[in-house]
Formats: C-alpha cells, structure tokens, sequence
C-alpha cells in the first residue's frame, strides 16, 4: 500500500484546525458566562444578606429595604403558572405527537404554538393587558400569571411533543400489540418512556419565565407593600430590577443587583437539581 | 446453505382433523398506492408453528402485520380481502382492534422492554384485561416468565427495570410479556434476528414449547430456523405467496423452482 504523506498531512492539518475552531468557540462561550457571573457575584453579593429576604422594598429615599414582597410575588406568579401550564403543554403534546399526528386539528395547533414561541414577550404582555388588565381595571398577580402561562405553554408543548417523538414507534407498537388502548399506551409507556425530556422542558419553560419582564411590566406591574392578593397589582423581582436598576437611589441599585444574582442562583439551583433528580432516577 | 431436514416435524396429514386458526383469503395490501401484498391465499392451522421465508421486502412482515391489524395505526395503509380468525373476518370495520391484539400476540425483531420493572412489563398486559389479586398476579407473572424460560435468570430482580437485562433477556422477556395475556396466536416477527446464537437457541427452543398451547407465525430469515423450528413453511416473494407446505415438502422438494433457488441459496 502506498502511504500517501501528503494526504495524511493534510488531513492532520484539518483536524488540527477543526479542534481548534471548536475549542475557541467553547472557551468564548463560556468567558462570557463566567464573565456574567462574575459581575453578578461581585456587584450583588453585598445585597446578599437576611434583610433581603425579610423585608419588602423600600420607599424612595429611605434607607435598608429589601426584596421579599418581590420574591415572594415572583415565586407566587412562576408557581400558578407551572401549575397552569404543565397541563396544558403536556396534554397538548401528548395530543400533537400520539394522536393529532398529521391531521387538520395537529397542523394547526403546531403553526399556532411555533408563532408563540417566537412571539415578542412584549407583544403578549400587551395583548394580556388589552383583554385582562383593561377590562378588569386593574393591573393583578392573575394577569401576570396569563402572560408569563402564554409563553411557557408553547415551551412545554413543544419539547413534550419532540421528546415523545424520540421514543422509538417499537415500542408503542409492542404496546398496541398487547391491546391496549391509545391512551394507556400514551400515558404508561411512551409518556413514561420520554419522562426526563418532557421535566426538562418544565424546566427550561420554568427558567425562561422567571426572567421575564416585559410581559409582567404590563399585567402584574409592581407593588411597594408585600402582598399575596393575586387580584391585585403583584412585586416581582424581574420588575423589581428594571426599576430599581435605574433609580439614582444607591441601595436601590444595590438591590437591584442582589435580585439579579438571586434569579440566576435560582435558575441554575433548579438545573443542577433537576439533573441529580433525574440521574438517580435513570439509575433506579 | 443446503436444506436440512426437520427433526420432528410431524407430516401434514395426520389424522387429526385439522382446524385452522387464522384463514386469509385473496388478501390484498396497500401502503397509499403501493401494492405490498398480491391476492395471498393461506390457512394457519390451530398449535402448529407456520414460517414465512423470502427475501427482504417480499411482504411476508406485511403479511404478519395485517394479522393483527398492526398496520390500522397507520393512515394509508390499507387490506382488502378477508383474515378470518376462527370465522370471524377480522378485516371488518367493526372489529375491535385492542380486543383482537390481545388475541393475536406479536413480538418483534428489535426488544422493546417497556420503561418499567421486568414485573410490571409482564403486568402491564394482562391488568388490561383482567383483574388480578395480588397473589394471583404473582403467581400469573412467574408463569409467564417462567414458559419463555427467564424466570431462574431473573426471579431475584423483578423490582429492576426491564432495560437492565441483557438483549436475549430483553427478548424472552418480550415474549414472555405476550405470553402472559394469553393470546390464541402469537406472531414472531424476526424474533431472533438481533440476538447471539445461544439466545436463539433459547427462543427457538420456546417456540417449540409454545406450540403446545399457541399457534404460532414466524417471519424469519435464517432458513435453517425456519427448518428448525416450523410445521409449515410459506415462501414469498414481491408480494405474493408464491408456495406454501409443510415444511418438509418445501425444504426437501419444492414444487416451484423459485422456492428451490431460494432456499438453496441459489437467489437471494
């Protein structure tokens, strides 16, 4: 056999190169993310104390305050959605992927949710404060809760729809081969089989939410007391932040930073508790 | 590869009267427009083990899917003709097609271990259609498990997943799962096709068991199971049944010169 060195040169050149182009996009992908970090740590962790938790924020002027009727009404308004949406997504992607399939109905519904996915957050705030908050007269916890459900629904009915593709039509066949109805073999096997995909768009649904301002600027709005009344004008910390970013009030601003440590601290606790929860669970 | 004659399978004629379990007449199948299947004609007698041999893509998968009505799951494959299965024509629109798969088992070529404990995959089945205690559910599963010959593999470990066995296990398991409901047909698509040789051993071996109580319909392509393991043997090709026979006759000597070059290896 000839060894051709030149060729064998060349395609160790190419090699070396495509290494490179990919390390240099991981290393710049993850500068930036340290660099957030970093920034968020250095300018927030002063914000980080008890008060921050145990008291609501302050009026201006004054000094102190902290972030809890915004954690709070964040907390209220991301459950009641998760609560609302994982349902619905989860139904309707059950629905798109082991029924609809390509019917009329299915077509539809999967252009309709592909248009919201991309839809401008603030075009769904706006639409939630034309026929919520207009007509009830007040801006409320519940309208916040209607917009941040719009954005999450599509969320999760997309990833369940594309994870209960993955599972192999084997082994719904094999299900159908033993008798059982449809909806026994969407529920038992298949949505059993693709159960960490479908938690893990929960998640991303859950985490692209708590970030959301623009759609609660409009619906939940803010407010100054700490309150729990879903009727009523809501504080969240994504709000809560735009504001007080650009306050010229300084323990304003270094709320505003303690708020945006909490939500990314939150975000990626849910992550790394999701993936130990689900590891565990591959191994059971 | 040279036909090998079949240790202990009974002739055709014997005395008994013969009583056939699935009849299929003048059956014709259609994947949109695609003919997949051409005008089969072919009676599957009661606990005997009928193979179907032929090259990839001769319809005779296609065949075994229309017996359960696998393919209604799909829109725009269609059957015309008749399957009776016991003088019923299963081809009806008002036939009850989770009924009718619970009569008419089916295992395929690939293991499909449902995400759940070797346990509950044989459970699964049978709670579809029967109300079990406790202890006659445990009692059902070791049965189960134990006619497709698992069950000393796997007695200590049923709370595990199905997934953790190994692929033959995965196999028997499959079976055992179809075995468990009791169906009256059991169809074996490629059963053996992804597994080692001592693990096809074990299945054919099973298959030889079953017969007892099942009638059985295997695709395969290894002629020698097919030899091995059949009473009757169907040799299809582009769609159509070109011969059917006891196995004896078709492996020894075919009336059609299409099936003596294909098991002789002549073409294929």
């Amino acid at each position: 056999m000839d060894f051709n060195q030149s060729l064998y040169r060349q395609r160790r050149w190419a090699n070396t190169i495509g290494l490179t182009l990919s390390m240099g996009s991981m290393a710049l992908g993850l500068t930036v993310l340290l660099w957030i970090l970093f920034v968020l740590f250095s300018n927030g962790f002063a914000a980080l104390d008890w008060n921050m938790f145990t008291h609501s924020t302050p009026a201006p002027g004054t000094e102190g305050g902290g972030l809890a009727n915004a954690i709070v009404g964040s907390l209220l308004m991301v459950g009641f959605t998760v609560l609302v949406s994982t349902p619905i997504g989860i139904f309707s992607g059950v629905y798109l992927a082991e029924y609809g399939d390509q019917s009329k109905t299915a077509e539809v519904t999967r252009f309709v949710t592909d248009i919201m996915l991309s839809a401008p957050s603030i075009v769904l705030g706006l639409f939630v404060y034309a026929i919520a908050v207009a007509t009830m007269g007040t801006f409320s916890g519940w309208a916040g809760t209607l917009a941040l459900s719009l954005i999450a629904v599509p969320v999760v009915v997309r990833t369940t729809e594309n994870m209960l593709r993955l599972v192999p039509g084997s082994l719904r066949e094999a299900a159908f081969a033993l008798g059982a109805p449809r909806w026994k073999v969407a529920t038992l096997v298949t949505l059993r089989a693709a159960k960490s995909g479908v938690m893990t768009g929960l998640l991303l649904a859950v985490a692209r939410i708590s970030g959301e301002t623009a759609p609660l600027l409009f619906t939940a709005l803010n407010n100054q007391f700490f309150s729990t009344d879903m009727g009523r004008p809501m504080a969240n910390l994504p709000v809560v932040i735009f504001q007080f970013a650009m306050s010229p009030y300084e323990n304003w601003i270094r709320l505003a930073w303690g708020g945006a440590l909490l939500i990314t601290l939150a975000v990626l606790a849910l992550n790394i508790l999701a993936r130990i929860f689900f590891r565990e669970k591959v191994r059971a | 590869m040279t036909a090998t004659a079949p240790a202990q399978a009974p002739s055709p004629t014997t005395d008994a009267p013969k009583k056939n379990a699935l009849e299929v007449r003048n059956l014709d199948f259609f994947y949109g427009k695609f003919q997949g299947l051409r005008g089969v004609n072919l009676n599957i007698e009661e606990h005997k083990v009928t193979a179907f041999i032929g090259p990839s893509g001769c319809g005779k998968s296609t065949l075994l899917r229309t017996l359960n009505r696998m393919y209604s799951l799909y829109p725009g494959q269609r059957a015309v003709g008749e399957i009776n299965f016991y003088g019923q024509n299963i081809l009806e629109p008002k036939q009850d097609l989770n009924l009718l798969r619970a009569r008419i088992g089916m295992v395929f070529q690939k293991p499909t271990p449902f995400p759940m404990t070797i346990y509950d995959n044989i459970a699964f089945g049978i709670k579809l259609y029967e109300n079990l205690s406790k202890d006659d559910m445990d009692e059902r599963v070791e049965w189960a498990l134990t006619k497709s010959a698992l069950w000393n593999e796997v007695k200590d470990k049923l709370s595990q997943s199905g997934l953790s066995l190994s692929g033959g296990q995965q196999q028997r398991l499959c079976i055992a799962r179809s075995v468990a409901v009791k169906p009256s047909v059991l169809l074996l698509d490629e059963p053996t096709s992804a597994l080692d040789p001592i693990s096809t051993g074990k299945v054919e071996e099973l298959v030889h068991e079953l017969k007892n109580e099942y009638t059985i319909a295997i695709v395969t392509h290894n002629m020698q199971q097919a030899a091995r393991c059949s009473d009757y043997t169907a040799y299809m090709y582009l769609g159509e049944l070109i011969e059917f026979g006891s196995t004896d006759q078709i492996f020894l000597k075919p009336n059609r010169q299409e099936t003596e070059d294909y098991i002789t290896g002549r073409f294929g």
